[in-house]
């Protein structure tokens, strides 16, 4: 076997093994780490394909950014991990058996033959080939559409997230330092004008 | 690779460009607005529809011109298609902002995921690319979802919001794959190199057929055709009644420009295929949709299952255009799939509208009884209902009826006799359940006395809504040539 088929293997098995930890972990803070792994692995069989760019842009943004955020995010929400799980034990025979069915009827349609080495030869790379560069120039020129339009996606990601989470509370004790400096004495005292009674009476 | 690029035109796509801006300028502006001033941002965002519609007319020219890197189409179906949209955006606007306000939900956020939403729709009627078609679809898929949540402190709004952005996860995922699958057996992302490679028979049949089944699948997810029509009712019935107007009239139109870029412009090589898959799920959805429409007592689940009908019956025009391989009866048939969608985006613009007009502040109107005696309290109303009503059951002579008899011309033209008598059938079991709602507005007494208070602008559009749903039955060539020249022009 070439060392290259068997470095694929390793990270594939690898990836594999850390998908089924993400789905079976009882620990979210586990599962959140094995997909961590799975992603690192993944990035490894990129860097394979001579893909470096997406290869390391996957471990910046993925593992160093989003799963980061996402272990913060899970430690601070207290999920109940055994109610959500109820029943899965329940549900994994048939469930695992229609995804194993559908697995195996669409590998049976789709042999390896239509998508091998001899169908779709890779194309041939001249030593002196950059990804990021070949990567940066088609995104700016023939991607430029769908890569702005992208962006706009993100806007409204972002204006849907502000809309959905940002609320004025009501039970807030906030203060504006402003306010409290300008309040007068007549905003908070109110004199009243009672009559006297009389001292001693019964 | 950078020497031989040219930089695009961008007059064709100078509407999205404009509203691209005004996207940006709408967000900032209304950053500095209160809640008082709100009526600013909605009188921004109708002029901006209104800008893109003077641009689109004017850009006109009846060209097919392909442009940013043939990923962009600007065609005279594109444009016919797109001023649909802004005609029916403003209506919802237009509808929904009295519902809003009285429910404090008329925020900045409302307006721009809105347009945002627009913009989507605009890219996938005129995407030429399939990353275009699938980026449209997500820009347009997730402002959707945000705006069903958009109540937030209400549970069923939040539960419908979840369902609808798992479910439609799901079907995005079933959608790129089809596309995966269609890219490796052709080598190409481009909807007409696609027909191009299939024609030249370079493409490997059974990875193409695949691939077809995924994109299928997603497509019947968005017109929301049965087996992929779980999520209506629930959405429907879970978002805010301003939202489901909008989720249940624009999006129909560009899901139609979809399926048709992706079905007729690519794969039309792979038409005998795809056809069975559209009659198999127009005659379910036309029976499903009916059926379970009879036991609502909710209007918008009602409407929602006639949704789903409505979309069975639009398919039966799409499947209907290559006979045997011939395909001469292809611009009669997609235009009538095309009058079919534009009438119902018309009859759903009025009925929920209808359903907006009697909700007022903490009341909503939205089951059946609340249309009881609805001719005591405004008999003009009533009358506006009862049109769309018989409209949407098919009774001539409305729109809904030339769109039905068309449809079905079409699929008997096709060879589909048994097809189209099922169709007929369940429409006519259909029938019972508008019937109903005229009914109630006619012969039962109000169980509700409120006066009925709208803004002007809404009445008027409300009844010339109704009006043209009468008036275009009475001349449905109007609209009707109009779709066969835009198709004639851009195939």
């Amino acid at each position: 076997m070439e060392f290259k088929t068997f470095v694929f293997y390793m990270l594939a098995t690898i990836m594999v093994l850390a998908s089924l930890r993400v789905i079976t972990a009882r620990n979210p803070v586990h599962a959140a780490l094995a997909l961590v792994l799975a992603f690192f692995n993944a990035a490894g069989i990129w860097l394979l394909l001579h893909a470096e760019f997406l290869a390391i842009a996957l471990i910046m943004v993925y593992v160093g950014a989003v799963m980061v955020l996402f272990l913060f995010v899970v430690m601070m929400l207290d999920i109940n991990i055994d109610r959500l799980r109820q029943g899965f034990w329940h549900y994994l025979p048939l469930g695992g058996l229609v995804g194993a069915l559908m697995i195996f009827e669409m590998s049976v349609v789709l042999g390896g033959h239509y998508f091998s080495l001899a169908e779709m030869a890779p194309p041939a790379i001249p030593a002196d080939h950059s990804n990021t560069r070949i990567l940066g120039r088609l995104l700016f020129t023939d991607y430029a559409y769908p890569f702005e339009l992208a962006s706009i996606v993100l806007l409204v990601g972002i204006v849907a997230a502000v809309m959905l989470t940002l609320r004025k509370r009501k039970d807030t004790k906030f203060m504006h330092p402003s306010d409290q400096v300008k309040v007068r004495r007549n905003d908070r005292v109110r004199m009243v004008s009672m009559p006297a009674e009389k001292e001693g009476g019964e | 690779m950078l020497a031989n690029f040219v930089v695009p035109d961008l007059y064709p796509a100078a509407p999205e460009l404009f509203l691209a801006l005004m996207i940006c300028v709408i967000l900032l502006v209304d950053l500095f607005l209160g809640q008082a001033q709100r009526w600013i941002t909605a009188l921004l965002t109708v002029t901006t529809l209104l800008g893109c519609a003077a641009i689109t007319y004017n850009t006109m020219d009846g060209q097919s011109v392909l442009t940013f890197s043939d990923m962009f189409i600007d065609d005279l179906l594109a444009d016919f298609l797109k001023l649909m949209l802004y005609v029916s955006v403003i209506a919802v606007l237009v509808y929904s902002r009295d519902y809003l306000k009285a429910r404090g939900l008329d925020r900045g956020e409302y307006y721009v995921l809105l347009l945002c939403a627009t913009l989507g729709m605009m890219v996938m009627i005129s995407a030429a690319h399939l990353l275009s078609v699938y980026i449209g679809l997500e820009l347009l898929s997730l402002s959707l979802y945000a705006l069903v949540a958009i109540d937030r402190d209400s549970p069923r709004a939040t539960e419908a919001a979840m369902k609808y952005f798992v479910l439609g996860a799901l079907a995005s995922g079933l959608l790129l794959y089809g596309m995966s699958m269609i890219y490796g057996a052709t080598a190409t992302l481009q909807i007409g190199g696609i027909a191009q490679a299939i024609v030249a028979g370079s493409a490997n049949k059974t990875v193409l057929v695949f691939g077809l089944v995924f994109l299928v699948s997603g497509i019947a997810f968005k017109l929301g055709a049965v087996p992929f029509h779980m999520w209506i009712p629930d959405v429907y019935h879970g978002a805010p009644t301003a939202i489901t107007l909008f989720i249940g009239s624009a999006p129909k139109i560009a899901a139609f420009a979809m399926a048709l870029r992706l079905l007729v412009y690519g794969l039309f090589p792979l038409a005998h295929h795809w056809q069975v898959m559209l009659m198999i799920m127009a005659v379910l959805s036309i029976g499903l949709g009916n059926l379970a429409a009879i036991a609502q007592t909710n209007i918008k689940r009602m409407l929602a299952y006639s949704a789903i009908s409505h979309m069975g019956f639009m398919l039966l025009a799409l499947m209907s255009g290559i006979v045997g391989g011939d395909p001469s009866y292809m611009i009669p048939a997609y235009s009538a799939a095309m009058y079919y969608v534009v009438a119902y985006v018309l009859m759903s613009l009025g009925s929920f509208g209808m359903v907006l007009l009697l909700s007022r502040a903490g009341y909503e109107a939205e089951n059946l009884e609340d249309f009881k005696g609805l001719n005591r309290r405004s008999p003009w109303f009533a009358a506006v209902m009862m049109v769309l009503m018989f409209s949407m059951a098919g009774i001539p002579f409305f729109i809904g009826f030339f769109a039905k008899f068309s449809v079905l011309l079409m699929a008997v033209n096709a060879g589909y006799i048994v097809v189209a008598v099922i169709a007929v059938m369940f429409s006519l079991v259909g029938a019972f359940y508008y019937l109903r709602v005229v009914k109630l507005m006619y012969f039962d007494a109000p169980t509700d006395a409120a006066p009925i208070v709208a803004p002007l602008d809404m009445r008027v559009l409300l009844s010339a809504n109704g009006i043209a749903v009468a008036l275009f039955g009475i001349f449905p060539q109007a609209i009707m040539s109009l779709c066969a020249y835009a198709l004639v022009r851009s195939m």
